[in-house]
């Protein structure tokens, strides 16, 4: 497109005016949902690999063995807070209040920490127990899709905190309502993905 | 500087189509905790007897769920960014669907037809 309309005749003023009608970043929210949309697939697969894998224990334990239902509650409900406290960090930034925005992304990543904590607990534990990844074909999908989630909370974790600094020095600036605008729906996406996981994962490995 | 003052407006009222109110945050939540809170009460308390039953209830609970995110926390409608973030959903959504259950249905089929059991080795010449 561009290299016609360079070679076709004197029109950069043409392009340019293009280029002014949209707002800066005005497509971001749709590149980010897409790229969203992209990291779906990648946990499609996941799934896909742990329905195909996930009953092959090798005579090593089971989920029966291994889950405990009362913790994946507990973590189920730290993710579902850190969810609804973001929310509310959204609508003190429309708002624009700089503190209480803060302040609610501060307990968003309390919420988060407490579910990676537990997270990590519940790894450390199984491990602790002989059930490795390299158990089962059932562990080694377990723990690729369980932990490529919990990594998505670490990274947003990380990106929680680096918006948090950005919001205190610069304040709600266009560009980090933008940035927050972004994790919002990264943050909230990770939490249909972690349905996914403890319907599928959990919930159907105590019923098998 | 109009044209600019114009794009603000613009994304201004794209910022309040997408991000919600105070009351649709708290359905969402309170929606949120009720479609699992059940689920896990189901399996946990075993009040469906047959397991298939429980496994099917469970999934349609985690459906409703996910749609209920989806419209209460990620603000999905068909208006958004010109129907063009709901394009994608739906495509994704149709591979997905291709992914989990053709490769649910051809491992299954594999494990069934093509795994040498007592059956196979009985009809063995």
């Amino acid at each position: 497109m561009a290299s016609i309309a360079t070679t076709s005749g004197p029109e950069p003023v043409f392009h340019l005016e293009e280029e002014h009608a949209h707002a800066e970043g005005s497509s971001t929210m749709l590149g980010f949902w897409l790229y969203l949309m992209s990291d779906c697939l990648i946990f499609a697969m996941l799934f896909a690999a742990y329905g195909v894998l996930g009953g092959n224990y090798a005579a090593g334990p089971a989920p029966k063995d291994l889950f405990d239902l009362d913790l994946v509650a507990v973590n189920t409900a730290m993710l579902l807070f850190s969810s609804i406290t973001y929310g509310f960090a959204m609508l003190a930034m429309d708002k624009g209040r700089v503190a209480a925005t803060q302040a609610w992304l501060a307990v968003t990543a309390l919420f988060g920490l407490a579910f990676l904590s537990i997270e990590l607990y519940e790894f450390s534990h199984m491990i602790h127990e002989g059930a490795t990844p390299q158990r089962s074909a059932f562990l080694s999908s377990f723990f690729t899709l369980v932990g490529t989630h919990g990594l998505h909370v670490t990274f947003g974790l990380v990106w929680l905190v680096t918006l948090m600094t950005q919001v205190a020095r610069f304040g709600l600036i266009e560009a980090n309502r933008r940035r927050l605008m972004c994790l919002s729906m990264f943050w909230h996406f990770l939490d249909v993905v972690w349905i996914g996981v403890f319907t599928f994962v959990y919930l159907m490995g105590m019923l098998r | 500087m109009s044209a600019h003052e114009h794009a603000e407006g613009h994304d201004h009222a794209h910022g309040g189509a997408a991000h919600g109110s105070f009351r649709g945050y708290l359905i969402g939540f309170v929606l949120s905790v009720i479609l699992t809170a059940i689920p896990f009460w189901l399996v946990m308390s075993g009040a469906i007897d047959d397991k298939q039953a429980t496994a099917i209830v469970v999934m349609a609970f985690a459906v409703v769920q996910i749609v209920v995110h989806m419209v209460f926390f990620l603000h999905m409608n068909t208006a958004s960014e010109g129907g063009w973030s709901m394009l994608a959903l739906i495509f994704t959504l149709i591979l997905v669907v291709i992914v989990l259950t053709g490769s649910l249905w051809v491992m299954y089929h594999l494990n069934a037809n093509m795994m040498p059991g007592l059956h196979d080795m009985r009809e063995m010449p």
